[in-house]
């Protein structure tokens, strides 16, 4: 069944994801092609929240492979429980079992241990795997990865060739520490998340931080587009806005106005390197408060 | 080549309108460096089929995600679109088409060989005058621009903007092929596992061998872990560098071919990531296809903005810490001295060791006096001449001693 680009972002924001308007048609496509789709983005815009939400829309669960170097099949497809086979050997052993059978035995899907790749080919309900920081993993690994993504089968020597009950829909996540091969490029849907605008952000604000006033969470979006304006060494993303916006509904600030200090003494919330809180001082944070009306 | 859509059967006449006009925006991404080939027209027509695409801008949201594949791609996209599809944007339709014509000729040359290759030369000679980059045919020069060298003067110290002899190109290839095995990897002290190596990784071996029952049969080792120099070239290619640019870009291309890992752009009013373009094994096509990148050439030079774009986007991915970054440019700079101080300081913390090579050091009673140069001399690590290719020699050890 292939949702509405409508349908798709209703529920996005049903499940408090605020999306911009491009991703909804993005994620339809990614049904109707049965493509995958790579995300790229500064740090912290909310990649892998699109994964997330994407599974709540269609219901189905979230299948998570985090990538860092030298992530391997093992760890990545499938695995033996070796120990359990070990086990049942010794155990068939003492009472005497036919070897015959406790070979075939050992070698069933029972002693298989499924790892995300290999969950996310077996499930029948189109799950969705998120393949979080393809770029950290190394590039054999993302060869591995293509020829997957376009067979969507497995084949363990000893059981034989899996193949996919469902095509899961897959969302690749990168940060570009490293530059990606244009295969898997080729291959994939593209979407550049960037930080939201003032509108989007406000409405991502009282989308995620219970008990928010709304003037308050347009100060905050306001406040916080000003600070990425700023010549900053690490830009905040939306978490952290997020996190300063409950923040400041703890400390029961009503507006931004009320208390600059709280909010320059909160905006350690924002600012994440020494060299950024040196910058941003007293001075810089009222004039940024005094743009935002 | 292009996409006849498999789903417009059923053709309405409107469809098959539709189909033509998908397949002519196809060849306008094309020209403008997009990578999209067979199966993403195949989709594309799929798409243009499906009525739950219906308007325009989600259309444009549809083949937008379908057709890009990177940063750069999903920044240009929009403007190509509303340019091909509603006629907005015309000012830059213009360097669309120039972007076309040049485009279909690369094509020709490919099927008509050696002659058309002397085209494509000229291309780049039209934009760079007085240096031609011919290497493989001596009958590529045109006969005016002949005078001036000899081969009896001593090609090592003769300036670039003298040199249209292609052995003294080739030359600079060499060179460039030397440099890269000089700058050997050097051993650094962190391992990781690999298949062969000089000790034993105990931990992944064990591992390894529980299917075994414990017997380590499979071995693992752990070898120590290559880190190559990194080199990073970003080629002024504006008006003022306009004679030295062919050699350098030549220059370019045999770093590129030797180097396991290198990286380069080039800035005028912008920067373009140009390592795609220059790997291409067949200088003369590589040429052909930066000719198309460097559009703007001759313009003004923007040295710090386009400093500021390579920190801010390009930097954290071709950066690592033993990256030496290059900079060849007369350091003519039209914009404000104060952002090249900020970028270059920016820069200067990034990376290991910044290199800046002005052709100009070499002409005699040069001082640097031009602003933007004054203002990025501090953060210089070395400041080298790069006129002819003794210069470019004398890099040599200072390179192989990172």
């Amino acid at each position: 069944m292939t949702l509405l680009r409508e349908q798709i972002a209703e529920r996005l924001a049903a499940t408090g994801y605020i999306a911009d308007r491009e991703l909804p048609v993005a994620l339809q496509l990614m049904d109707m092609l049965n493509r995958p789709l790579l995300l790229e983005g500064e740090a912290g815009v909310g990649k892998t929240e699109v994964a997330k939400a994407l599974a709540a829309v269609h219901g189905t669960e979230l299948i998570r492979l985090q990538c860092y170097e030298g992530l391997d099949q093992s760890t990545a497809l499938y695995e033996w429980n070796y120990q359990r086979q070990l086990l049942a050997i010794r155990a068939r052993e003492a009472s005497g079992a036919d070897p015959h059978a406790v070979e075939q035995d050992i070698f069933s899907e029972r002693f298989l241990l499924e790892r995300p790749l290999l969950a996310a080919i077996r499930r029948s309900d189109r799950p969705v795997l998120l393949i979080d920081e393809i770029d950290r993993a190394d590039e054999e690994f993302e060869a591995f990865l293509l020829e997957l993504l376009s067979d969507f089968q497995v084949s363990i020597p000893e059981l034989g060739t899996i193949k996919a009950k469902s095509i899961p829909r897959v969302v690749l996540t990168s940060n570009s520490t490293r530059e990606l091969s244009d295969a898997l490029r080729r291959r994939c849907l593209y979407h550049y998340v960037d930080y939201p605008d003032v509108e989007r952000e406000t409405r991502i604000i009282l989308a995620r931080v219970p008990g928010i006033a709304t003037n308050l969470a347009l100060q905050i979006a306001r406040m916080v587009d000003g600070v990425r304006k700023e010549e900053l060494r690490k830009v905040p993303g939306v978490a952290e806005t997020l996190d300063w916006a409950a923040a400041l509904v703890g400390l029961d600030v009503k507006s931004l106005h009320d208390d600059p200090e709280t909010v320059h003494d909160t905006l350690r919330c924002l600012l994440k390197t020494q060299e950024d809180r040196a910058r941003f001082t007293p001075e810089v944070s009222a004039r940024l408060l005094g743009k935002v009306a | 080549m292009c996409c006849v859509p498999p789903d417009a059967g059923d053709f309405s006449e409107a469809s098959a309108y539709m189909a033509g006009r998908l397949s002519a925006f196809m060849h306008t991404l094309r020209d403008n460096a997009f990578a999209v080939g067979l199966k993403e027209s195949q989709d594309a027509a799929a798409v243009l089929a499906c009525p739950l695409v219906g308007r325009p801008v989600t259309l444009r949201a549809a083949l937008k995600s379908l057709f890009c594949a990177r940063r750069s791609d999903w920044l240009k996209f929009d403007d190509v679109f509303d340019a091909f599809w509603l006629g907005r944007g015309v000012r830059r339709a213009v360097p669309l088409a120039s972007h076309a014509r040049s485009g279909k000729r690369a094509e020709q040359r490919q099927l008509a060989g050696p002659e058309s290759v002397q085209q494509s030369e000229a291309n780049l000679a039209e934009q760079v005058p007085a240096v031609d980059g011919g290497s493989d045919d001596s009958g590529a020069s045109p006969p005016a621009r002949m005078e001036g060298a000899s081969r009896a003067e001593r090609l090592a110290e003769t300036d670039f903007r003298r040199i249209n002899d292609p052995q003294a190109i080739a030359e600079a290839h060499a060179l460039a092929a030397r440099l890269a095995t000089l700058m050997r990897a050097r051993l650094s002290r962190r391992e990781r596992a690999r298949l062969k190596g000089r000790r034993l990784d105990l931990r992944r071996t064990i591992r390894r061998n529980v299917s075994h029952g414990g017997v380590p049969i499979e071995l693992l080792w752990r070898k120590k872990k290559r880190k190559p120099l990194r080199l990073v070239v970003l080629l002024d290619a504006s008006g003022s560098m306009s004679l030295y640019t062919a050699v350098f870009v030549r220059f370019i291309h045999g770093v590129l071919d030797n180097f396991r890992e290198a990286e380069a752009f080039l800035f005028h009013t912008r920067l373009v990531h140009v390592s795609a373009a220059m790997r291409e094994k067949d200088a003369a096509r590589a040429l052909d296809r930066l000719s198309l990148l460097a559009q703007g050439v001759g313009g003004g030079t923007r040295i710090g903005e386009s400093l500021a774009t390579f920190n801010r986007w390009h930097a954290k991915e071709v950066i690592h810490s033993r990256t030496c970054v290059m900079i060849i440019s007369d350091g003519y700079d039209t914009g404000a001295p104060q952002t090249m101080e900020t970028e270059m300081r920016q820069l200067a913390r990034r990376c290991r060791r910044i290199v800046w090579l002005n052709p100009m050091i070499g002409w005699a009673g040069y001082e640097p006096t031009a602003r933007g140069m004054q203002a990025a001399l501090p953060y210089v690590d070395l400041f080298a001449p790069a006129h002819n290719l003794k210069s470019l020699a004398a890099l040599e050890p200072y390179l192989a001693s990172l």
